[in-house]
């Protein structure tokens, strides 16, 4: 056996050329591909097809949603109805498809201004700091006083019922999560390391916040949008519900409830239906929530 | 061109506590939190300087002010200016090697827009630079297409070295660059600070708290306490002959490989103590086993005691004569 | 309580077996194995350090020995012998009541392991009253004489802190008088002094070497620092991706290594009494717990691999007396550094 241990450098060297120094491969052990993310694909598939049903309405839908046949009215789910038919008589089924195109165009659109304007402003507030940072709190503060459907169904009562009041009111009110949530992501971002060290390299504020921090922050924004769009749909079939959504004939599930309120003793289904779409809807929306939350930050898992 | 890469005069930087109305309407005084106090310090071009203290010493807020990322509250640093024009004289490596590198960005997007930014090179010339900075830290060009979350920890610092030389600094701050990376690693990024520092002419200001990495790497040594800096040295002589109680101190509780006993006359009492609460005279005395009345009274500052070496302590003469303890034998011989 | 020794036997102890034997033991998680197989032993009295990088495993190897896993990591095999019974196959409330007479811990981060509502003198009490049967009063002037112990200025007024109230040092040396104040046959340190500042860091380490000596307790101290285990412990165990690789007494094991990796760490570390000794790093990183595969896991790092390194396991076996080392190579490391 030998006895003379190679010296130090010439270990090394022979250790070097077995193991270069490697880069570990791409996908990161921990993170699953999105199409493994149970949550993330169901919530995909039931919106999915929420989505398309929305907007294959025309086709899908058997009858007219709004064209009244009296004859035909109050009609026990059947073959010519499948979920029956309401006191003027269209086809329930119609309505729901037709329905979940308004409810759901509203619900997506009105989540585009809050997200926007309190994204912005929320980071704003979180990054700079200071005098701006204190009165955006403090705003945000008094309207976290209030129940968001009740301001909300306030302002819409104020405004006047109709879709572009709804669109206002939601973006009212619902800016100020999504400011403090941004701002709380910024307060905690700007002082990695890698933003001092962009400082340092002599990068304006301007583009630290749009090259460097945005893509480390924005995902806890469109996170919160997907129940954010659930807490929308939500207040439009409030609003309908109570006779200040859109305005009739136009199918809409809150209004279907509301029409279908008196006859709950004897076609059930009526006021039933329309809230279990509302309810599949949501839970779809809280899954793909969810599942983005698990594949975007994964270290945020409780 | 002057011998000196930065010249850090009289600094100083306090903080000031907010205080709540109610107090400052019964006129309390606020807390301040002096973090440095009248700080002298040079760094000459081409040198590794080891910044040395232990928590609430002060040093971090040093090199954040030499940075440029805090201003001092008092004092000057020259060469002075901010923004681009001192990005390219000063760059910074951090503790942290993991959020040091931007998560969602490849190192080559990174390093390629520092060159753009400051016009190093010409546009068709970038991804070459790019190639040439890796190299120059040891990685191979494929890291460039790579995300931070595929390196280890020493590869990290690598890269965040490869970042900071991207704009060709004449000043390197190391903020603790190897604290968190395991033991067998940190060799690797000591070794490579060592030789950009002889290829480049670097000057290198290295923050740490390892005394046995600092007596490796660097030239001269500055001790830090509460604030001041309390002996300059060049490495071999503070270490082998320090001239202040608490240069010995930190010297005696390194934990060593050797056999040896520690002096027991230098075991500290108590806790490193506030910046809050700086004791009067000199602010070692309470902890200091060799403090006279002299010592509780007046503040010493920082004077020569012997060529290029400085010392805050009235007593720096007495501590020549008390020997450091031969390490012990290294049992059986090395 | 008021004397200096170990209590009477609280669980039946055999003196004629080592105080804590740990066979085989192996912890993972469902995905994978972190700890693999390791073995070693402590005396009565005896000091002994584990020393590992990231990704050894030391830290959990502890934890299991004291039942503190984290959710999701379980011991998935092996035997933790302590004075001659399993801990593991122990039923639960029998080894819950071992924690604090017989076993104690002392964790790296002193801030997150006390509780920060709760003043320290109680937190210190609490063990005593629990396990020892004291009263609230007697347990209160036990933990102030603990306090003492552990050299905290004006002990009786400090005791009425919180935790937040008080420095890292101090916190730290709360967390011992807590573990000592039962007066445990075994304490386990994970990490005590990696957070404190160096010279609250002597302190803290001739604090902990005055009380094991004073009890004659046994200690296990978990660090990646090599000189510190120099300084504070006897024997040695070096961990790497999950086993151990070199065992053995303190001095022998560090002049002269019989484990490629423990040479390794011994040569890339700065030593301060050897300002002029170049630095020679270890090439590579450790292996992520999911890509160890068959073979020595040290094999892809190693200058003395061969082939049968990359596809045999090599057996932690006694290469001489009282040192035990887990390579095949070891005879090429023979001589001194």
């Amino acid at each position: 056996m030998t006895t003379t241990p190679a010296p130090p450098a010439v270990l090394a060297a022979q250790a070097e050329e077995a193991a270069p120094d490697p880069v570990r491969p791409a996908r990161s052990r921990r993170l699953k591909p999105w199409y493994r993310n149970g949550t993330l694909v169901v919530g995909l598939v039931i919106v999915g097809l929420l989505v398309a049903v929305a907007v294959f309405a025309p086709l899908l839908a058997p009858y007219d949603p709004v064209k009244q046949d009296l004859q035909n009215a109050l009609q026990s789910p059947g073959a010519e109805h499948w979920l029956g038919t309401d006191k003027y008589g269209r086809d329930v089924l119609s309505r729901l498809i037709w329905g979940a195109r308004v409810d759901l165009r509203i619900g997506f659109l009105a989540v585009l201004i809050p997200f926007v304007v309190g994204t912005v402003v929320g980071a704003l507030a979180g990054y700079f700091g200071g005098w701006f940072d204190t009165v955006v709190m403090r705003v945000v503060d008094v309207f976290f006083a209030f129940p968001f459907y009740v301001l909300v169904i306030v302002l819409v009562f104020v405004l006047g019922a109709g879709e572009s009041s709804i669109y206002l009111a939601i973006a009212a009110v619902s800016w100020v999560a999504y400011a403090k949530i941004m701002r709380g992501e910024l307060l905690v971002a700007k002082k990695q390391d890698y933003v001092t060290a962009a400082r340092l390299g002599g990068m304006s504020h301007g583009r630290i916040l749009l090259k460097h921090i945005a893509p480390n922050v924005l995902s806890q924004a469109l996170i919160y949008a997907c129940s954010d769009i659930v807490m929308d749909i939500l207040a439009i079939v409030t609003l309908g519900y109570l006779g200040l959504g859109i305005a009739p004939p136009t199918a809409e599930w809150g209004s279907m409830i509301l029409d279908g309120q008196e006859f709950i003793t004897t076609q059930w289904l009526q006021a039933t239906i329309p809230g279990l779409a509302v309810v599949v809807t949501s839970l779809g929306l809280s899954l793909l929530g969810d599942g983005l939350s698990d594949q975007l930050s994964p270290e945020r898992r409780k | 061109m002057s011998d000196t890469a930065v010249q850090l005069s009289g600094v100083t930087k306090t903080y000031g506590t907010g205080t709540s109305w109610l107090a400052r309407l019964t006129r309390q005084r606020a807390a301040t939190l002096t973090a440095v106090d009248g700080v002298d310090l040079e760094l000459r071009r081409g040198e590794v300087l080891a910044l040395v203290g232990e928590s609430g010493s002060g040093k971090s807020t040093l090199a954040k002010i030499l940075v440029g990322s805090t201003s001092p509250t008092t004092g000057t640093v020259e060469p002075t200016g901010r923004g681009k024009a001192a990005a390219r004289r000063v760059q910074m490596v951090f503790q942290d090697p993991y959020s040091s590198l931007n998560p969602r960005l490849t190192v080559g997007a990174v390093l390629a827009e520092l060159l753009r930014l400051h016009e190093i090179v010409p546009r068709a010339q970038v991804r070459a630079e790019c190639e040439r900075l890796v190299n120059l830290v040891g990685l191979e060009a494929d890291v460039l297409d790579a995300y931070p979350s595929q390196f280890s920890g020493g590869q990290r610092q690598r890269l965040a070295i490869a970042r900071a030389l991207a704009v060709r600094p004449d000043v390197l701050v190391a903020d603790e660059p190897v604290s968190a990376l395991d033991v067998s690693v940190q060799a690797t990024v000591l070794d490579l600070i060592a030789r950009l520092r002889a290829e480049l002419g670097l000057s290198v200001l290295f923050i740490a708290h390892n005394l046995a990495v600092v007596q490796h790497l660097a030239d001269r040594v500055a001790v830090m306490y509460l604030g001041r800096i309390v002996e300059v040295a060049p490495t071999a002589e503070l270490f082998s002959s320090p001239r202040h109680p608490y240069t010995r101190a930190l010297i005696d509780s390194i934990p060593r490989m050797a056999a040896g006993s520690v002096n027991d006359e230098f075991e500290l009492d108590g806790e490193p103590p506030s910046p809050y609460d700086v004791p009067a005279g000199c602010r070692f005395h309470p902890r200091c086993p060799l403090a006279t009345d002299e010592c509780r009274a007046t503040d010493p500052p920082l004077l020569d005691v012997g060529t290029a070496r400085q010392s805050a302590c009235l007593h720096a003469d007495q501590l020549a004569t008390i020997p450091l303890p031969e390490p012990g034998p290294l049992e059986p011989q090395r | 309580m008021t004397s200096t020794q170990p209590a009477p036997f609280r669980v039946g102890i055999d003196e004629t077996v080592p105080l804590l034997r740990v066979r085989d033991l192996s912890v993972g998680t469902s995905g994978a194995t972190i700890v693999d197989g390791v073995s070693f032993d402590v005396a009565a009295g005896e000091r002994t350090g584990i020393v590992g990088e990231s990704g050894s495993g030391k830290s959990l190897t502890l934890r299991a020995i004291a039942g503190l896993l984290p959710r999701g990591v379980r011991v998935t095999g092996g035997a933790v012998e302590y004075g001659g019974t399993d801990l593991l196959t122990m039923p639960a409330r029998r080894r819950r009541a071992l924690m604090g007479p017989e076993i104690a811990m002392v964790f790296q981060e002193p801030m997150t392991a006390l509780n920060p509502v709760m003043r320290v003198g109680d937190q210190i009490a609490e063990g005593p009253r629990r396990h020892l049967g004291l009263g609230k009063a007697e347990a209160a002037d036990l933990a102030v004489q603990m306090m003492a112990r552990t050299g905290i200025p004006d002990p009786a007024r400090r005791a009425r802190a919180y935790p937040h109230e008080l420095s890292g040092g101090l916190r730290q040396r709360i967390m011992i008088a807590m573990a000592v104040s039962c007066g445990p046959r075994l304490l386990l340190c994970d990490e005590p002094t990696t957070a404190l500042d160096v010279t609250v860091q002597l302190q803290v380490l001739k604090l902990l070497e005055r009380l094991c000596e004073d009890t004659g307790t046994a200690l296990v101290f978990v660090t990646h620092d090599l000189a510190v285990v120099n300084q504070t412990c006897s024997a040695v165990d070096v961990m790497y991706a999950g086993h151990v690789v070199e065992s053995g007494p303190v001095a022998e094991v560090f002049t002269a290594p019989k484990h490629p990796y423990t040479r390794g760490l011994l040569e890339s570390a700065p030593d301060f009494d050897r300002p002029d000794r170049e630095l020679v790093p270890i090439p590579g990183f450790p292996p992520n717990v999911a890509d160890r595969g068959p073979g020595c896991p040290f094999a892809p790092r190693c200058g003395y691999v061969v082939d049968t390194c990359r596809t045999q396991m090599p057996p932690l076996a006694t290469v001489a007396p009282g040192r035990l080392a887990a390579c095949f190579e070891t005879d090429r490391l023979g001589e001194a550094l």
